[in-house]
């Protein structure tokens, strides 16, 4: 028997009134593993992480962390679990009343009841992992480019040495060069801690990158999963027209 | 199908399309008290469940109680001075202008000063935390206090309203204390009483509960204030135009909520039913 998967989603069903998002999403990945869920916009993909998180309550299905289901964890135990996640959310997310450092240090000051020296120390210490200098410490988000604001949120989502971390559009309003520098910057941290991710994106350079396993979702159902590497031969013509960007082919535009 | 069937069937069309409509507002109205209800008692638990967060209920206390009396001082002060002359105008065609102080004293203490802050600390603080709030919603700010082990509840909803719940009734007695000074400012300056008298005549009728009850309305409407804007900005919809929305919805709802509960704590308080 295999080693128990570090996150696995099982048949997750949800629906926001006539809406069915999610239809049965089945998932697992490894522990230290890298999964990119791919997909259009308005597949599911968002739905799908805030549903991991407890941020979005599914209507069926198991979501399961460690072996341990997590749908049905009471405020307490959830807490418990949120200690071991980290996001990085595709508009930044930082709290714009607090300094960039604050921001980074959010989760040792809050969650680990950190003294705020010591979590300045470390915020600092991790903004200079993700390229910054401790001049932008003390300034605040608005201050900052919409890179920068990027990679102060990942400086913020690996703070806390999370076990699993989420990566939602890591790429999307940034320019090339800021994009892959965001994704050497994703891959060393999650290395380094040792992580298991997953990531949604339609930036296919991005999950080429980042990804050990890619999935395709469409409609609320992942409809392909396998190694990164055979996402150009996937005898999927769904995933062979998401890849290459094709207007034509299986998937429609929505109307 | 005769012209007169055509007729009863159209009415008879009319009449439950009009059911529906009442039925389907009925229902939506009776959905939003309950979702209203469920928060209030969430927000209501976490203000009294540790751990509470000391750096933010100070910046909340300082931010509605400090940054709201120029215009509760404004406010109440010109309420004072307006009422001291409405009142000498009006009671000097029976001869009454001495029960003046105890008109203004009584007025401002028992309504004017908690009603009138309640609705301008509705529109500073009620919109203004509707707002944050909202646009925290719009931008996940508040989907990334989750994932940063933190209760939105806990972290944003329960320091606005204890410091609201408490800020109020500390504006509204230097409310009190300030309007009672405007009509006496007027009274003396302006209308030539003498300020000895005035002054005994403002404290000759004026009872504690007088205050006391001004001082409940006052904890009342500021946790209707807090409570709506946090309800609305946590419940925003997307966009600048649903921030927009939360913004105006809650200072609206926190106005007739106020004015309503008035009525009923003033019946409540002076009439013990």
């Amino acid at each position: 028997m295999g080693a128990v998967p570090k996150l696995e989603l099982k048949g997750v069903y949800k629906s926001f009134g006539s809406n069915h998002v999610l239809r049965g999403i089945d998932i697992a990945i490894e522990k230290g593993k890298s999964l990119v869920v791919i997909g259009g916009s308005g597949t599911g993909k968002s739905v799908m992480i805030k549903s991991v998180l407890g941020i979005v309550h599914p209507d069926k299905g198991s979501i399961k962390v460690d072996g341990q289901e997590t749908t049905k964890l009471k405020p307490r135990e959830r807490d418990f679990f949120m200690k071991k996640f980290g996001m990085l959310f595709q508009g930044g997310a930082l709290f714009d009343s607090l300094a960039v450092w604050e921001n980074v240090a959010f989760g040792l000051i809050q969650g680990k009841a950190m003294d705020r020296k010591e979590a300045k120390n470390i915020a600092i210490e991790k903004l200079r992992s993700v390229g910054l200098s401790p001049r932008v410490a003390d300034l605040f988000p608005a201050e900052l480019s919409g890179g920068m604001q990027k990679r102060v949120g990942l400086a913020r989502a690996v703070a806390a040495s999370p076990e699993i971390i989420f990566f939602d559009e890591p790429t999307t309003g940034l320019d090339p060069i800021m994009a892959d520098v965001i994704n050497d910057l994703i891959v060393s941290a999650s290395k380094e801690l040792g992580a298991t991710t997953l990531s949604i994106t339609h930036d296919m350079a991005s999950a080429r990158k980042i990804a050990d396993n890619i999935a395709m979702i469409y409609k609320g159902q992942i409809i392909w999963h396998g190694p990164a590497k055979d996402i150009d031969h996937s005898g999927n013509e769904y995933v062979d027209q998401f890849i290459r960007g094709r207007a034509e082919g299986p998937i429609k535009m929505e109307t | 199908m005769s012209g007169a069937e055509e007729k009863t069937f159209s009415m008879t069309d009319g009449f439950t399309g009009v059911l529906q409509t009442l039925g389907k507002t009925t229902l939506a109205f009776f959905a939003a008290v309950g979702r209203l209800a469920q928060f209030a008692g969430h927000s209501i638990y976490h203000c009294f469940a540790p751990p509470i967060f000391p750096r933010l209920l100070l910046r909340q206390l300082i931010n509605i109680g400090f940054y709201s009396l120029p215009v509760v001082g404004l406010t109440t002060l010109f309420t004072g001075m307006v009422l001291a002359l409405q009142s000498y105008s009006g009671f000097s065609r029976f001869s009454a202008e001495g029960a003046i102080a105890t008109v203004v004293v009584l007025s401002i203490t028992r309504e004017l000063s908690p009603v009138l802050a309640g609705l301008m600390v509705a529109g500073r603080v009620g919109a203004s935390i509707a707002a944050e709030i909202g646009t925290m919603r719009v931008t996940e700010q508040i989907d990334a206090l989750t994932t940063l082990s933190t209760n939105p509840f806990k972290y944003l909803i329960a320091p606005r309203l204890i410091a609201g719940t408490l800020m109020l009734p500390a504006l509204v007695l230097i409310g009190d204390i300030i309007g009672v000074f405007g009509g006496y400012v007027v009274s003396i300056y302006s209308l030539g009483f003498i300020p000895e008298n005035y002054l005994h005549k403002t404290w000759e009728y004026l009872e504690r509960m007088d205050v006391i009850s001004g001082l409940w309305k006052a904890a009342t409407f500021g946790f209707i204030v807090t409570l709506m804007g946090c309800y609305h900005g946590f419940n925003s919809d997307r966009g600048a135009q649903g921030v927009g929305a939360a913004t105006t919805n809650a200072v609206v709802s926190s106005s007739i909520l106020i004015l309503i509960s008035n009525y009923f704590l003033t019946q409540l308080f002076f009439t013990g039913k």
